[in-house]
Parts: structure tokens; sequence; C-alpha cells
């Protein structure tokens, strides 16, 4: 029972981080149609940015300033680098983006060096929250699950409610109509590259301290990020939040299971010493989001509720 | 139809010298140079280069079957080399066990032939389901099978000997051409050997109606299908000769240094050899060939001098990507065409833009170097030629890095000006 519960709450978290990486990654896909395969390097950079503004000044100035800075890196990307290579057709565009993430990966290693780096959670939030069956339950995890729920109502309610996410959206299926209604177009393209951008360096600010700040976090989470999208369904909000739910809690859920295939498949005569037997769910957990990404392709090519083909 | 045979036709097709010119010529070159390499008296080092240079042009020809002719951007190559190269490494300790039989006789010179039907089986395993799709999905796909094979070799350590990898010893079975395989020299020729081989059966294949029809489908999938061409089965038949010739060098590589780690199979190498391919260009058949042979130099060369290759490298790619897409083979077919054409105001527009980006790389190299060496935190500072010390408090660092940068951008936008105007 207790595991299931702490499974629960923390891949609902990791989940919703998920979702805060993807959701940048599908906003600019579906204006743009470009995969940014340098997402996760963003993602890197919001957690590198708040290590050093927070060092400098407080958590809370680098909670709302290192994803500003993030963003702004990612329009000066899209307005000096991709709007060139446009030119060239996408797969252009995502050689670019590979480029891009072995560029910031490097340069974050030359700035703040190859190791990982102290970005701590905040004394103000380092505290256990609740107690759950003996166990104590950070409160920052919960912080993180409030700033991620924040994110999604305020992602909602620009994208649905307001005049500027009308035009996005409108953008989103008619670039050409909104560009003769007297929209600057490429201007939109810019803000939202960097708005998404910047949502990946939220995601970095809360989740660095909360996993770990090292120059391996984009290459470990870029991966996983583009499952999320493909399997959601390329362009889909929706299916972005349902896939990121769905890998974050099996993925926490897999990890807590001890069982090896010889305990599941043994009625089928698989002994326990050999290699296969021995394999254990827990050690298939960083394994599941590509499975599920092959399967999906196969299966259901426009993922869970995209409605364009992959 | 009668009147069609009064219409003088021309004779569109080349002549024999100019086929012999085209086809033949370059091929003979390459074998010659190769050949003539070892007269130099080439030190173990310069051998060991050489020996990697030709696997990576076979493996970077391969990729560029799917990228360049086929148009399939896979991030994930280096599944088919690794494969086949296990293949070749399980081979050789079979060959090394074997009293009697195939394995008895089989000489280890042959050994990519082995690489080569390991890599096509994995191809055509894995491009069944990926090859329906093109484009980005591809990509996807291809992302997502790379990172499963990776992760699942580290697992199944009796296949792949787990961290520590599976090796072998090549000085086993009969001797073939009098090769022993032991010293360097010898898996040079063998090197060599098969480098030639592979690239000329990749031109070769560039020929065939598949190859043919590969490039018609990279253009145009929807008319393929029109004149009764399966994308799907002219995209899948590719993919597994690509496969296949990753497999070959993979072979190459395992007879090579007689190891084989799951490494091999994972992401890393698979993005160098797409930066490989593009880097040289991949609308060129030489491109490749040009990409692996200066990335394998930076490589092995410039990482001695720079712990910060792999930044130069990627701002490398970055530029190839952003300002000249058909690569380096690109920019000197360019460099020949405009020189025939124009003569010496290309020739003078063309330095005009060299200059700038030498002066702007002597800026970006004082920056990166310098923050290199501050980063590293042992008290190390960037000294060129002995002749200035470069910290990066003091102000000249700044100016030596900044000022060329500007200078060269200034420069290169001239030339572009000029080339436009032209």
């Amino acid at each position: 029972m207790e595991t299931i519960i702490f499974s629960l709450l923390n891949g609902t978290i990791y989940g919703l981080l998920l979702f805060m990486l993807s959701s940048g990654l599908t906003l600019i896909f579906s204006m743009m149609g470009i995969l940014n395969f340098a997402h996760a390097s963003f993602y890197m950079l919001g957690a590198y940015f708040a290590y050093a503004i927070s060092g400098a000044t407080s958590f809370w100035i680098a909670l709302i300033l290192a994803p500003i800075l993030v963003g702004v890196v990612g329009a000066m990307v899209e307005k000096y680098g991709l709007r060139k290579v446009h030119a060239n057709g996408h797969v252009a565009e995502l050689l670019f983006t590979f480029g891009l993430a072995y560029l910031i990966d490097e340069t974050v290693k030359i700035i703040w060096g190859r190791n990982a780096v102290d970005y701590r959670v905040p004394d103000a939030l380092d505290f256990p929250l609740f107690e759950l069956f003996g166990a104590q339950y950070p409160a920052y995890r919960i912080f993180i699950l409030f700033i991620a729920v924040a994110m999604l109502i305020a992602l909602w309610f620009i994208l649905k409610k307001t005049r500027a996410g009308m035009i996005i959206q409108a953008a989103l299926t008619h670039p050409h109509m909104v560009g003769h209604l007297g929209h600057d177009v490429p201007r939109i393209f810019m803000t939202v590259f960097g708005a998404g951008c910047a949502l990946a360096g939220l995601a970095g600010v809360i989740g660095g301290n909360y996993l770990v700040t090292d120059p391996a976090m984009a290459v470990q989470m870029g991966p996983i990020v583009f499952v999320v999208v493909v399997v959601g369904g390329l362009g889909s909000l929706e299916g972005a939040f349902i896939a990121a739910m769905m890998l974050g809690l099996m993925q926490t859920f897999a990890v807590s299971v001890n069982a090896t295939f010889a305990d599941m498949f043994g009625f089928l005569g698989l002994q326990a010493t050999s290699e296969v037997g021995g394999i254990t769910v827990a050690s298939l957990a960083p394994l599941l989001p590509f499975l599920m990404l092959v399967l999906i392709l196969m299966v259901r090519p426009t993922g869970l509720m995209g409605d364009r083909e992959a | 139809m009668s009147d069609a045979s009064n219409i003088p036709t021309r004779n569109l097709a080349p002549s024999n010298s100019a086929k012999f010119r085209q086809r033949v010529l370059p091929f003979i070159v390459m074998a010659a140079i190769f050949a003539i390499i070892p007269l130099f008296g080439p030190s173990r080092t310069m051998l060991s280069l050489f020996n990697a240079m030709g696997t990576f042009m076979v493996f970077a020809l391969s990729y560029n079957m799917l990228l360049g002719r086929a148009g399939l951007l896979s991030f994930g190559h280096a599944v088919y080399f690794g494969i086949g190269g296990y293949f070749c490494v399980h081979a050789m300790s079979w060959i090394e066990n074997a009293e009697t039989g195939i394995w008895a006789n089989y000489p280890v010179f042959f050994l990519p032939i082995i690489g080569f039907a390991g890599g096509a089986l994995a191809g055509a395993i894995v491009g069944w389901p990926s090859c329906r799709r093109a484009g980005t999905p591809f990509a996807m796909i291809s992302l997502g099978v790379a990172e499963l094979i990776a992760a699942a070799a580290f697992m199944f350590s009796s296949l792949s000997g787990g961290e520590m990898g599976i090796s072998g010893d090549r000085m086993n079975g009969p001797q073939l051409f009098g090769l022993s395989m032991g010293p360097a020299i010898d898996v040079y020729w063998f090197v060599a050997f098969w480098t030639v081989v592979a690239t000329a059966l990749m031109y070769a294949f560039t020929r065939t109606p598949l190859g043919k029809m590969s490039e018609a489908t990279r253009d145009n999938p929807e008319r393929v299908q029109f004149v009764g061409y399966n994308p799907f089965r002219v995209r899948y038949m590719v993919f597994m000769f690509a496969g296949g010739f990753a497999g070959l060098a993979g072979g190459m590589s395992a007879v090579n240094y007689e190891i084989f780690t799951p490494e091999a199979l994972s992401l890393g190498p698979s993005g160098l050899v797409l930066l490989m391919a593009y880097i040289g260009g991949i609308r060129y058949f030489a491109g490749p060939l040009l990409g692996a042979i200066v990335l394998t130099y930076m490589q092995s060369n410039l990482s001695d001098f720079s712990e910060a290759w792999l930044l130069y490298l990627g701002i490398l790619f970055i530029s190839i990507v952003m300002f000249a897409p058909d690569g380096l083979a690109g920019i000197i077919a360019n460099f020949i065409r405009g020189t025939k054409a124009q003569g010496w105001i290309f020739l003078k527009r063309w330095s005009i833009g060299a200059a700038g980006i030498l002066i702007a790389m002597i800026g970006v190299i004082t920056l990166v170097e310098s923050a290199v060496l501050a980063s590293n935190g042992f008290g190390e500072v960037f000294e060129p030629f002995g002749l200035v010390h470069l910290k990066m408090s003091n102000p000249l660092t700044w100016i030596l890095s900044l000022f060329p940068m500007a200078i060269g951008i200034v420069l290169v936008r001239h030339m572009a000006k000029l080339s436009e105007e032209a």
C-alpha cells in the first residue's frame, strides 16, 4: 500500500516535470514543424542559470529570472539560427538543433565544469511536509507539484482564453491567413520558440535540484521528452499531458517492482538462474519509454491524441 | 511511330572515356593512394589512424546511403555497426576454438562478410516497422530503437560482454595473402582492401535501379507510387544494404581493435557518423569519405591539443548546416566551378571570405581556449606561441577574441554581398 501511494506521488511529480518539458516542445512543433533536439539542453540551461543566480541572490529570484533568460536565449537562437536554416527544409532544422545540443552541452561543461554542481533545494522548502506510513515526505516535491499545476493552468488560460492565445492557435493552422491579417508571423514564431524554451528552463529550475544538475542531464532527459511528445501525438498538448503522466507513473512503478522475469513467467519454465529470468522489472524501467515509442509508432502513428501523422 | 525514327537522334550517353574517367579512375586512384602510403614507412600511430579512417569511411558512406541518397535521417546507425562488429568478435572466437568444420577454415580476413550479414539481418528486422514512414517519424523511431538496443545490450552480458565488452584474437585461422594479421601493417592491408571494395560496391549500388529508385523515393514518394514502385519496399531494401555495409565497417573495426563494447552501438557513435556524413557533404558521393577523414583526424589529433574539440566540432557542424549545406565537398566543388567560370574575380572574392573565416577562428579559439583552461582550475593559462599570457581577467583576452570575430564577420558579410551582386 505505501509503495503504491509513494509511487503515485513521485510518479505524478515526475510526470508533471516531463509535461513541463514536453509542453514547450509540442508548442514549438505544432507551430513550426520543428522537433527541437536541443530542447532538453534548454532544460539544462535553466538548471545551471538557476544555480548561478540562486548562488548570487536567492532561489526565488532565480525561479523567475532563469526561465526568462532561457527564453531570451531561445528566441535569439530562433531569430539568428533557425530562421536561416528554415529554407533548407525540416531535416536541416532538425540537424541544426542537433548541433545546437552539442554546442550547449560543451559550453556548459566549459563554464560550470564536468561534474555535478551543488544546486540545492532552498532552505525555506527543505523540510518534511507530512509523514506517511512512518516515512517523511519532502515539502519541495509538493512545491514542484504546485508550480507544475500552476503552469498548467496558466498555459491553458493563455492559449484558450486570451487574444494572444487565439492568434497563436490561428497561426498554428493558418499561418498565411494570420499574416494577411497583419500579424507579424515570424515574431509570433520567435515568441513561441522563446516561450517553449522558457518552459523547459522552468522545468530545469525546479527539476535541477530535485534530480541532479550535471552536464549529462540534457542527454538523459532529451530522448525521454521526445518519446512523450511523439507518443502523445505531435502537436497535441492534451496528448503530451497524458503521455507524460503515463510515462512518469509507469517508470516510477516499474522501479519499485522487484519481481524478476522468472517470477512472472515461471509457469513457462523460465528459470531464475537463467539470464533472461534474472532480469528484474526495475532494471527494465529505463527501457520502457523507448519500448512504448516503438510500439505506438507501429500501431498508431499519430500518437495517442494527435490528428496528424508523426 | 515511324515519324520518330526520322528525327536525327543525338547520343546522350557519356562516351567510354568519360565513363572511365568518372566511374573507374577515382577508384584506381584511391587504391593507388592506399598502396603508396606504406612506402613512406608510416609509424604505428599513423597506421592505426589510417585504419580508423578506413573503417569510418565505410561507415559514413553506408550512413549516406540512408541520409543522402534515400533521405532517411537516422539517429541510430551505430546499431548496425555494433551488431555487425559483435557478430565478428564472436566469429573470431569461433575461429579460435574450432578444430574442424567451417570456422576452422574461415580466414579472419573475410570476417567483414560476416559483419555485413549481421548488419543486414539487423537492418531487415528493425527496418520492417521503421521504414514504413520517412522524415521525422523515421528519425524518431531510429532514435527509440537505438536507445532500446543499446540499453538491452548492457543487460544481456552473455552476448555483449556487459560493460567490459567482448574481446577476440585476430591471429587465428588460415592465413590469406600471407597476412598473419598480427602487425599493424597487416591490419592496414586488410582495412585498405575492404575500404576500397566497400567503397566501390557502394558506388556501384548508386548506379543500380534500386539506388536510383531510392533517390526518387527521397524526392517524391507519391510519384514513385504512381510509377508502380512501393516506397516502403525501396526504403526497406536500401535500409538493409545500409545496415549491411555498416556491419561490414563494424567487422573491420572488430578485427582492428579486437574488442567490442555495448558503447559502440549507443547514440554517441550514431551522432558521430551523422556529423561525418553531413560535414563531408551528403549530396556528393565522396562527401562522407572526406568527412570521415577530417573528423577521424580531428578526433585523434585535435583532442590532444584541446579539450574543447567537441565544441569546435559543434561549431563546425552548425556552420555547415547554416552556411554550406552541401558540406566540405560542396565547398570544394563550388570553388572549382567558380574558378572555372569566373577566374580571378571569384578567387579574389573567395579569398576575402576565407580570410574572414580564418580571422574569426582566431577569435573563437582564443576565447574557447582561455575559457577552458580557466574552468579547469589547474591555474593553467592559454599562451599562444608563448607570446601573450591570456587570463580570463585580462582585457587583452577579450580584445583578442571579440575583435577578430567582429572583423571576420564583417569580411564574410562583405563577401556574401559581393557574390550576391555577381
